[in-house]
């Protein structure tokens, strides 16, 4: 496991100190999805993160949670989230105007191995909203294409209209060298895409297990039979990394609520090397 | 060298106290308030429990007179030096709204107090708490500020209550490190005289100033004796270094659903836990509207939000709880801090109210985790 996210978090300032965020813009993902820019304040080392961190944004009055950063790690003059306006502190944040502030604090958590992933294929398996904390890794491999092979992109979603960057997704798949490839469960009508589970289009994309390092993102039950079916066709434990969402208070593991076996979902992930969560997957209720 | 040791009388205590509010400490000591022991300042001697003691048993807690009139003559109560190192509640962070929104925080000042009678056991926790709140990435300053300022001064146990496993788990009855000065009682007619030993610089200087008398030989023997007979008097184990592998081969055994059914997931347990440390965060908003406070409250493993995400929560059953609970002290800890995350105080033994007991759960599962439970397979359908 990296050891870089000591040096990188803002460790050595205070766990609960809080800087407040301009959002600086609000767009419209989709129907319940929405992408914040907010502005930190100049230098603040809140913004220096690596792709796969996140940070705790904090609506004063109602609450704080864990986002995954969705931006490009080479412009941190702003930070870019990406939010499904599912509860009370989602629905607060999505509702912000531009100019007003929100607290935050971070960058915490474990990053998306792009250091490691150096000379080989990149692979990028995203379900749903999972795309998000993908599109970092996305954006550090194409601003650094020279010193990756292919990447591929493969992206499950319940239905077109949940989809998440849909024009950007398209004209990744124009560019040399990647395949980009989306799937719905629901088509609907004006669909004529893939149908069926993310896993489905494993079979249509050239894998190349030894050369890749995979990077996964989705609900746990869509890692879960990704993982299975990369082990499969041969990938080995430590050449897939996924994103592991639990309940978190604190980011800094003192709240507890994160835990997942030995880990502390907050500060040990929430990248994880597949080896580290294999003995987790399976376990009901851990 | 052999550190030197001390003897003091009862009423070298009141000098203690004088001595320890001229450094600045504020004395904290056990004291009886609505039939239990509790951690309270401490005006003066008398507020010690003299004549008193407490029973414990599963589900039983409950304080008797002593024949005699041991000052130290009970066992640990419901709270912990957690309860003031660690607070129930702290302010983390206020929001004024002033047409932006200003954080504003103030940096944990140093609380200087002094707790007298603590328990190797407590040693053994704060000990714990040291290592989650201030030796990992990160620091807890709220934890520090508290953690610098506080001067422990222990108490060895000479007997220990039939709830009492602290000799398995290798954190006592004897304090052996983590405190500033250690007492052991010597009840006597009517009063009571200490083997005092510092453990530390300041403890060392706080006893050069209060007694020139050094203990008589044979006092430090008799102290060791006792504490040993302490020790080989308690009824309750758990086999500390075989624990974690134990856990990890019975995640599915049928011990977990029978324990369930007694268990009400009060949370009881992780209130009166030494070492359990999870908290919430509350938000509280001004009347006026104008700001709003971030409060950090105690939590519990043992409810159903603390493990919520969109969707619902990843522990539903009272079963996953526990059996979170019980493996994080016992074996999870272990992994995360390179120390057991249970002392043997046995608060959670005598405060459940159904009388789950920590330590006949680990039989039970040990007793019975052959190799029919493999780790990592669920019986649970995916």
């Amino acid at each position: 496991m990296s050891l870089l996210v000591e040096t990188t978090a803002a460790a050595g300032r205070p766990t609960w100190e809080t800087v407040p965020g301009r959002i600086a813009a609000v767009s419209k993902e989709t129907h319940d999805t929405f992408t914040l820019q907010v502005e930190p304040p100049p230098g603040d080392p809140v913004a220096r993160f690596r792709p796969g961190q996140f940070s705790m944004l904090y609506v004063p009055g109602v609450g704080e949670l864990p986002i995954s950063i969705s931006g490009d790690p080479g412009h941190r003059e702003l930070l870019t989230y990406t939010i499904r306006s599912v509860g009370q502190v989602t629905y607060q944040i999505v509702t912000r105007k531009p100019g007003d502030f929100i607290g935050l604090r971070g960058p915490f958590g474990t990053p998306w191995p792009v250091e490691e992933a150096r000379g080989k294929n990149v692979l990028i398996v995203a379900g749903g909203i999972g795309l998000a904390p993908l599109r970092p890794a996305i954006y550090h491999v194409l601003r650094h294409r020279g010193e990756y092979g292919r990447l591929v992109i493969l992206y499950g979603g319940r239905s077109p209209r949940d989809l998440l960057y849909r024009k950007e997704f398209a004209a990744w798949g124009m560019l040399p060298d990647i395949q980009a490839m989306a799937t719905v469960d629901y088509g609907g009508v004006s669909w004529r895409g893939h149908v069926g589970v993310v896993t489905t289009l494993f079979r249509h994309v050239r894998l190349q297990p030894a050369e890749t390092v995979a990077m996964l993102c989705g609900p746990e039950i869509m890692m879960r039979y990704a993982t299975r079916e990369l082990e499969s066709r041969g990938f080995a434990q430590g050449q897939i990394h996924l994103s592991m969402e639990r309940n978190m208070k604190c980011a800094t593991g003192h709240c507890g609520h994160c835990q997942m076996g030995q880990f502390f979902v907050c500060k040990d992930g929430p990248v994880f090397p597949y080896s580290q969560m294999k003995p987790y997957m399976d376990l009901y209720e851990l | 060298m052999r550190k030197k040791q001390y003897r003091l009388h009862q009423s070298d205590l009141s000098s203690l106290l004088e001595n320890l509010r001229r450094r600045g400490y504020q004395p904290y000591g056990p004291q009886r308030r609505d039939h239990a022991i509790e951690w309270l300042p401490l005006d003066g001697i008398h507020q010690l429990p003299a004549g008193w003691t407490t029973t414990t048993a599963p589900a039983t807690y409950r304080m008797q007179e002593r024949s005699d009139q041991a000052l130290f003559g009970y066992w640990t109560g419901p709270d912990s030096l957690k309860k003031l190192l660690h607070p129930p509640e702290a302010c983390l962070l206020k929001a004024e709204y002033n047409g932006g929104v200003r954080f504003v925080r103030q940096a944990p000042a140093e609380v200087k107090r002094a707790f007298i009678g603590v328990r190797a056991c407590d040693l053994a926790a704060v000990a714990a708490l040291d290592r989650v709140l201030l030796s990992d990435r990160w620091v807890d300053d709220i934890y520090q500020a508290n953690r610098n300022g506080a001067l422990l001064i222990a108490v060895n146990c000479t007997s220990s209550a039939p709830t009492c496993f602290c000799a398995s788990m290798g954190s006592g009855p004897r304090a052996r490190s983590g405190y500033d000065i250690a007492l052991t009682e010597r009840v006597g007619d009517g009063s009571s005289e200490f083997l005092a030993e510092p453990g530390s610089e300041a403890g060392a200087s706080i006893l050069e100033e209060l007694t020139a008398l050094a203990a008589p030989a044979g006092w430090e023997k008799e102290a060791e004796e006792s504490c040993q007979s302490a020790a080989a008097a308690q009824t309750r184990a758990v086999d500390a270094s075989s624990a974690p592998a134990v856990i990890d081969r019975t995640f599915d055994h049928p011990r977990w659903d029978q324990t369930a059914r007694r268990c009400l997931a009060c949370g009881n347990c992780t209130s009166v836990c030494p070492t359990c440390f999870c908290v919430n965060i509350e938000e509280r908003n001004a009347l006026d509207l104008r700001s709003a406070e971030r409060l950090r409250v105690w939590d519990s493993c043992f409810t159903q939000a603390f493990t919520y995400i969109h969707g619902g929560s990843i522990r539903t059953t009272p079963k996953s709880r526990y059996r979170q609970w019980l493996s994080h002290k016992l074996a999870r800890w272990q992994e995360q801090f390179g120390m057991p995350g249970c002392t043997g105080c046995g608060r959670c033994i005598a405060w459940c109210p159904a009388g789950i007991d920590i330590t006949e759960e680990m039989a039970a599962l040990e007793a019975s985790s052959g190799s029919t439970y493999p780790t990592g397979v669920s019986t649970h359908g995916n």
